[in-house]
């Protein structure tokens, strides 16, 4: 059978799973990582990334609003995912889904920016004129009043729901690890680490994410880019990945040293069929070439230009890997027989339903929705954002 | 009685629609069959099995399976001497129409007919977001066509490779054990389709079924036993090396 090495169960040959589900783990964990950033400055205030607050609300949003679409575009009947709202199967990892994502879309995230620009909305549906005069008196629900009081209830009410949001963004995508990790029938997925790993490189990926969106609209909008800010989120990084990248280790050696029945069959495929996606991108190039680079910028004193360029340059590799590291899980995954004796091929389609092009533009969807909600929501400090310092709040 | 052309323009469509439900027929009812009173499985004796495929060709008229997917297939185990725990096993169409002749390369060779186990702790059923695949108070894993999402988790779940994508309906499918004919009183299309007798249902319920003699009188054990599915499909004289 072409692509089929050794013996495959009949029903395997195929692949269930295809690069949209690769997507869905990588959107959600641009959310939480880019959620768990924000958080860093409202819940532990920390002062210097406070340039990137408004922005990592603004992206995890983005991100949240397309994360479904792969999942639907995947379903044999889509017309169909509303049931999961209806009769959820208790007994399923997967029937929390459509709780957990509304909930973070609904309850914390929406919730969090509303309050966050609540002050804004109102002053610009005051300040500006036509359809965006309508738009933004639609976004103030009809709470028009900005006082110096209504502004601290704001505040506060926003630290809670950020204070509670930092759980939610662990639940959503370690959830979506607990799908892979629960799969008593796969090896390659089967542990309790994979919540917690997926928890981490979420944070990579978002903290990355932010970064790099920071550092480019900075750079377009031919503004100094804070360099107070980007070295601490780079800090976080650093951190965030050795921990991840601890974690991915510790699986692995616990895997090779316990060398139970199936790992013949994983260390062959992780040596042929995904030697080039895990071991080359994921693990070199897009985990210790990032670290290494970021750590170098921790212990030599660079200059800022220098900085700059070894941030973009490990942010970018960061987010390699991270797609590498999801690929490997969910297309690894599929690449062997659970009778651990073969080996499939995906064979990935370029303009069909689940293929190359549909993924490229699921990526590129949340770029353009995140350039909307800064025309909309604007993220930098006011002078910019078309805010005027002097405009009478209403009361 | 007058029809009026205007009633005539209201029935016409109504029976347009009933139509179709008068070609597909009525479903045969089984007024006599009793679910809490069934527990079913399947016994295959291996030593029977001849690997014909006379059970594949079998399942895939009765239940209209698609072209190179499978409710049951069979598999050509080859275990040399020298290394037992990597067997060979090859299944050419699913062993649909049986084997090439095997090698002679010493060790043994067996066939091993599979389908999906039933299994009363099914981590397919398990997994179903919507509970559209259930387990029958009779022990057989259904699947609801009409309410499955297509999501493919129970495919992934399944440690045995028993279901797929059907790629005409765009839901899970799977083996049903002939549900529409073990409730009538009739066997599985497999099972009447075997020429050795080496696929038998049993009744787990049914005191007077020789399952009960069988399991007492043989060494009897079922497929990846460590995954603690709780599977009801029993392989008689099932070799280490089947996986």
């Amino acid at each position: 059978m072409p692509g089929v090495e050794g013996f495959m169960y009949p029903n395997e040959v195929e692949l269930q799973w295809s690069v949209l589900i690769v997507l869905y783990p990588f959107l959600t964990g641009l959310v939480a990582g880019a959620f768990i950033l924000a958080s860093l400055e409202r819940v532990f205030q920390v002062e210097a990334v406070k340039p990137t607050y408004r922005l990592a609300l603004l992206t995890a949003l983005a991100f949240l609003l397309v994360a479904p679409l792969p999942l639907q575009l995947h379903l044999g009947h889509p017309e169909r995912s509303y049931e999961m709202y209806l009769t959820p199967h208790r007994t399923s990892a997967m029937a929390m889904f459509g709780f957990v994502y509304l909930w973070y879309l609904m309850g914390v995230l929406l919730l969090e920016i509303w309050l966050d620009y609540r002050r804004d909305i109102v002053v610009l549906s005051q300040s500006t004129t036509g359809w965006r005069r309508l738009l933004y008196r639609l976004m103030t629900l009809g709470s028009n009043n900005i006082s110096q009081h209504a502004l601290e209830i704001d505040d506060r009410l926003g630290w809670l729901i950020t204070l509670i949001g930092i759980p939610s963004a662990f639940l959503l995508h370690g959830y979506v690890g607990f799908i892979f990790g629960s799969v008593k029938a796969n090896p390659w997925w089967s542990s309790p680490l994979m919540p917690v790993v997926f928890i981490f490189s979420a944070m990579v990926s978002g903290i990355a994410t932010v970064m790099l969106l920071y550092m480019l609209l900075t750079w377009a909008r031919k503004e100094t880019i804070d360099m107070r800010c980007v070295d601490t989120v780079a800090r976080y990084l650093f951190y965030t990945f050795i921990i991840d990248f601890s974690l991915e280790m510790l699986d692995l050696i616990h895997r090779i040293y316990e060398a139970d029945e199936s790992f013949r069959s994983l260390d062959f495929m992780v040596h042929t069929k995904l030697y080039m996606s895990h071991i080359v991108i994921q693990i070199i190039l897009g985990t210790v070439t990032p670290i290494a680079l970021l750590a170098l910028t921790q212990v030599l004193r660079l200059g800022e230009m220098a900085r700059k360029r070894i941030y973009a340059l490990a942010g970018c590799l960061t987010l390699v890997g991270i797609f590498a590291m999801r690929w490997n899980i969910v297309i690894g995954g599929q690449l062997f027989s659970k009778s651990f004796l073969g080996y499939t091929t995906y064979k990935m389609g370029l303009a069909t339903r689940e293929g190359l092009l549909v993924a490229i533009a699921l990526t590129i969807l949340p770029l353009l929705i995140l350039w909307v909600l800064t025309k909309l929501l604007p993220p930098w400090p006011e002078k910019d954002s078309g805010l005027s310092p002097d405009a009478a709040p209403a009361h | 009685m007058s029809i009026s052309r205007r009633h005539m323009l209201l029935l016409l469509p109504a029976a347009a629609v009933a139509w179709k439900y008068v070609l597909a027929g009525t479903p045969d009812a089984a007024p006599n069959y009793k679910m809490p009173e069934h527990w079913w499985g399947m016994l295959i004796d291996l030593p029977n099995c001849i690997g014909c495929g006379n059970c594949v060709r079998a399942c895939q008229a009765e239940n209209d399976v698609p072209d190179e997917y499978f409710r049951t297939w069979v598999e050509r185990y080859h275990v040399s001497d020298y290394d037992i725990e990597n067997p060979h096993v090859d299944s050419p169409e699913g062993g649909k129409k049986g084997f090439p002749a095997a090698k002679a390369e010493g060790g043994k060779n067996f066939f091993v007919p599979k389908l999906c186990n039933h299994c009363a702790d099914s981590p397919c059923t398990q997994v179903c977001p919507v509970g559209a695949t259930f387990i029958s108070p009779d022990g057989v894993v259904l699947v609801d066509k009409t309410y499955c999402l297509g999501c493919r988790y129970c495919v992934q779940a399944c440690p045995y490779g028993c279901r797929f994508i059907n790629p005409k309906t765009a839901t899970a499918e799977k083996c049903t054990l002939c549900y529409h004919r073990i409730t009538k009183g009739l066997t599985t299309a497999c099972c009447e389709a075997c020429p050795t007798g080496a696929r038998q249902l049993a009744d787990l319920k049914n005191p007077n079924d020789p399952i009960h003699e069988f399991l007492k009188t043989h060494d009897v054990q079922v497929l990846k036993p460590y995954m603690a599915t709780h599977a009801k499909v029993f392989y008689n004289d099932l070799d280490g090396s089947v996986r």
